[in-house]
């Protein structure tokens, strides 16, 4: 048996098993400890795909920061809380479990099906010539400054308006006590300013 | 390997997420399956991106904008998690209900 | 295999640029020149120094519309050299430079730019910070513009999650508003949600097709052009899901849940930004998308299509009647007004894209107003926005009674008004495309619709003896303006028509492959 089929079997069941492990998990640092298992899970199987670049992305940038963000609030927010399990809607569970499976079952199909015919025009080995010649990282580097600049420009737009978006929101409204010392202080600096003007 | 296996997974995971955002409650953990979602779609794409070899690599493109677009997404959200957070202390969807059908 | 640095030209994106930089500007200028609301200044509680009816900031807003003015101009040059030289993309093929794109640009710009003069005069009469909302429309009008013309399915996305983040923002501005954070919250997380399924449509597009492109070589639409039609599963799913995300953004039925709560609890000026230019932007995409891209896939997408169409029609014109809050209600019947626009999609021809254009325009002009009264009527927090508050506002209010009324028959479709000819043209669409069941359908909505909108007429007129509070509008030269302004175009538009649908029509050519 390959070594890449066992690899990727594990990563498999790694991936879907925390995945599912999500829902049933009570305390939220438990599904967010489970959704960064599921995520180096999935980079391992973006490494067998050759995609190297896109596996250091999602260990650095997904599993690294971005969930280390989300632990952060949820910390801040409290550990201890647990989510109630009483359904507000009668039902809503039951639901949401037959539209999840509906969806599942008519991906796959449509997946399956869809890709038969695809899968039989093109070589595997196109993949291994990229990444022997030009590598996965300078093929990428090509395509996102010459291709895909626009995008990449666009994203730095995206992330501005984010900034500014959390700025607007995360500012506290000045009548909130939490800083009052310092607002106080820089209530004295612009007395004194006030004071200077005239001399 | 079969691309197969990977759409499979792919599929079951997107699923997995949609069944997380309909059934809980707190707005973080709504927004933990969402990511989960956005991981999903990703796989597809390197799937992809790894069938159609040298021409794929749009695929790959495009799940580094989609990394970076999660990162925005979240912060955002984390924000007026927050924002909601100091004025209740709970982040519940299901009493969020100021305003009726 | 060395590096090709890209052939860049910007004049496709010009206007994008000219409004971004605006946006960076207004931040500089927010932060250097004059004074800060009294939410951010140590001294609070004292009101501002030197506030007039137009606060002693005025530059925000005059910068903002200089960078509206010059997005619009250059949007004209495009079409000047689109006239000349015909159709082309940009960018390796990412950016379409086309009628259709600069007809939506300069749309755009209008909605901006109006919503920037309401907000002004909203903001300063509530002491919030103006910079930063300034700021996000400019950019979130980027972020449509950019949408309107991307010629590849990743730079629709990009457009479209920059917008949505600023609309997010912007809807949870009046940060104090309890409801407001609560609808932030709510249009966020579905927001994401659907654009999820935007992003796996966009996946199994690519993995159909091998590409993300519309029109390059070996992009979708020369796919379809050589793939036998068995082979399409895929990217028809892909094309399905592509549809649930741009439905949400435009709120039709099934994906409208937002639509109530996030319309409520946003600053009125930004609900009927939202109103107008979220929902062009996301037709712009669906038009591009459905009725040129994959209109050789028609047979395919238009059952779903049509059953969005006829489902979003009935269930916003119904919920909208039994509507207690007029926020709530506009909200509904811009539900409905999306499934209006649908019947001109499913039409699949010029005369739908010209009309489908023409409707997102005059609505737009008709609702930006309606949303301005409701600011100038509803007090600092927005409270006084049931029906029942607008008791009496005929004798309080003659002029801008009137002004309502006009608008409300306009959304309703009466003749002379602007919306009776927007209504006739994608009507008129979809009978000669053969579906004059889906008109009928459509027909019967309206009549519904018009229910709620007579409602809010009579409730205004009555001269009632027990009227606890009677209306009072509190509005500055801005506000009046924008209701003039809106009044004019919906009532000009409803007598002459013709220059714009010219226009609408000249926008029907896109860019090929």
């Amino acid at each position: 048996m390959n070594i890449e089929v066992v690899v990727f079997g594990v990563s498999f069941v790694v991936a879907l098993g925390s995945s599912i492990a999500m829902l049933f998990a009570k305390n939220a640092v438990h599904v967010a400890l489970f959704l960064v298992a599921a995520q180096v899970a999935l980079a391992l199987t973006f490494l067998l795909q050759g995609a190297y670049f896109i596996a250091a992305v999602q260990i650095i940038v997904y599993a690294g920061a971005i969930m280390v963000l989300f632990l952060f609030v949820v910390m801040l927010l409290g550990v201890d809380r647990r989510e109630a399990l009483i359904e507000p809607l009668s039902g809503q569970r039951t639901i949401a479990v037959g539209l999840g499976a509906l969806l599942a079952a008519e991906i796959v199909y449509v997946a399956v099906k869809g890709t038969e015919f695809v899968i039989g025009g093109r070589g595997e080995d196109a993949l291994v010539t990229i990444n022997e010649d030009p590598g996965n990282v300078k093929a990428l580097a090509r395509a996102l400054f010459s291709d895909y600049l626009l995008p990449f420009e666009a994203t730095s737009v995206l992330l501005v308006v984010a900034i500014v978006g959390v700025m607007v929101l995360a500012r506290r409204m000045g009548h909130e006590g939490f800083l009052r010392e310092t607002t106080e202080d820089e209530g004295s600096e612009g007395a004194e300013t006030d004071a200077e003007v005239p001399a | 390997m079969p691309i197969t296996y990977l759409l499979i997974l792919s599929s079951m995971l997107f699923s997995i997420g949609v069944y997380g955002v309909l059934a809980r409650q707190n707005a973080v953990l709504i927004l933990l399956s969402i990511e989960l979602m956005l991981n999903a779609v990703n796989i597809n794409l390197v799937a992809f991106s790894a069938m159609f070899g040298a021409e794929g690599v749009a695929g790959q493109v495009f799940a580094l904008f989609i990394i970076a677009v999660a990162a925005a997404e979240v912060g955002v959200g984390l924000a007026i998690v927050i924002l909601i957070f100091r004025n209740r202390s709970n982040v519940d969807v299901d009493e969020m209900s100021l305003m009726k059908w | 295999m060395d590096f090709v640095a890209p052939k860049i030209a910007l004049s496709g994106i010009a206007p994008e640029i000219a409004l971004a930089a605006t946006a960076l500007l207004v931040l500089l200028a927010d932060a250097f020149i004059g004074d800060r609301p009294r939410t951010l200044r140590p001294e609070h509680g004292s009101a501002r120094p030197g506030s007039g009816i137009l606060g002693n900031r005025w530059h925000l807003p005059l910068l903002s519309l200089i960078g509206f003015g010059a997005a619009v101009y250059l949007a004209l040059d495009a079409w000047d050299r689109v006239d000349a030289t015909g159709a082309t993309t940009q960018f390796s093929g990412m950016i379409a430079v086309d009628g259709f794109s600069v007809f939506v640009k300069i749309t755009l710009a209008v909605f901006g730019a109006l919503t920037i003069l309401l907000g002004h005069e909203y903001l300063v009469r509530r002491d919030l910070e103006e910079g930063e909302f300034f700021a996000l429309v400019l950019f979130s009008v980027a972020g449509m513009m950019l949408m309107a013309s991307s010629a590849d399915l990743i730079v629709t996305f990009l457009a479209l999650e920059t917008f949505s983040i600023a609309l997010y923002v912007l809807v949870g501005y009046q940060r104090s508003r309890l409801d407001g954070q609560e609808a932030a919250m709510k249009y966020f997380l579905l927001g994401a949600f659907s654009s999820t399924f935007f992003l796996l449509g966009i996946a199994l597009v690519f993995g159909a097709t091998g590409s993300t492109n519309l029109y390059g070589e070996g992009g979708i639409t020369s796919f379809l052009a050589t793939t036998p039609a068995a082979d399409l599963s895929l990217l028809v799913l892909g094309a399905g899901l592509l549809i649930v995300g741009l439905g949400f953004k435009v709120a039709a039925v099934p994906f409208h849940m937002w639509t109530p709560d996030a319309y409520q609890g946003a600053p009125s000026p930004v609900t009927g930004f939202m109103a107008a230019g979220s929902k062009l932007a996301g037709f712009a995409a669906l038009l591009r998308l459905l009725d040129v891209v994959l209109f050789p896939l028609r047979w395919d997408w238009r059952p779903l299509v049509i059953g969005i169409a006829v489902v979003t029609m009935i269930v916003g014109s119904i919920l909208a009647v039994v509507q207690d809050d007029i926020k709530r209600m506009l909200a509904y019947s811009s539900i409905a007004h999306a499934g209006f626009v649908f019947t001109a999609v499913i039409a699949t021809n010029d005369r739908g894209i010209s009309g489908a254009l023409f409707y997102l325009a005059t609505y737009g002009l008709t609702i930006v107003g309606a949303f301005a009264i409701v600011a100038v009527l509803g007090g600092p927090e927005e409270r006084r926005t049931r029906v029942n508050d607008f008791r009496g506002l005929f004798a309080a209010h003659p002029l801008l009674a009137g002004i309502l009324t006009l608008l409300m028959l306009s959304l309703a479709g009466v003749p002379i008004t602007s919306g009776f000819v927007a209504k006739l043209v994608v009507f008129g669409a979809a009978v000669e495309a053969g579906y004059t069941w889906v008109v009928v359908v459509g027909a019967i909505a309206s009549a519904i619709a018009a229910f709620f909108y007579l409602r809010i007429l009579v409730v205004m007129y009555m001269v009632d003896a027990e009227v606890a509070e009677e209306p009072k509008a509190v509005m500055g030269p801005l506000s009046i303006g924008v209701i003039g302004l809106s009044a004019a175009a919906t009532l000009v538009l409803g007598l002459f028509w013709s220059p714009l649908i010219e226009l609408a029509e000249k926008a029907t050519f896109f860019a090929g492959p």
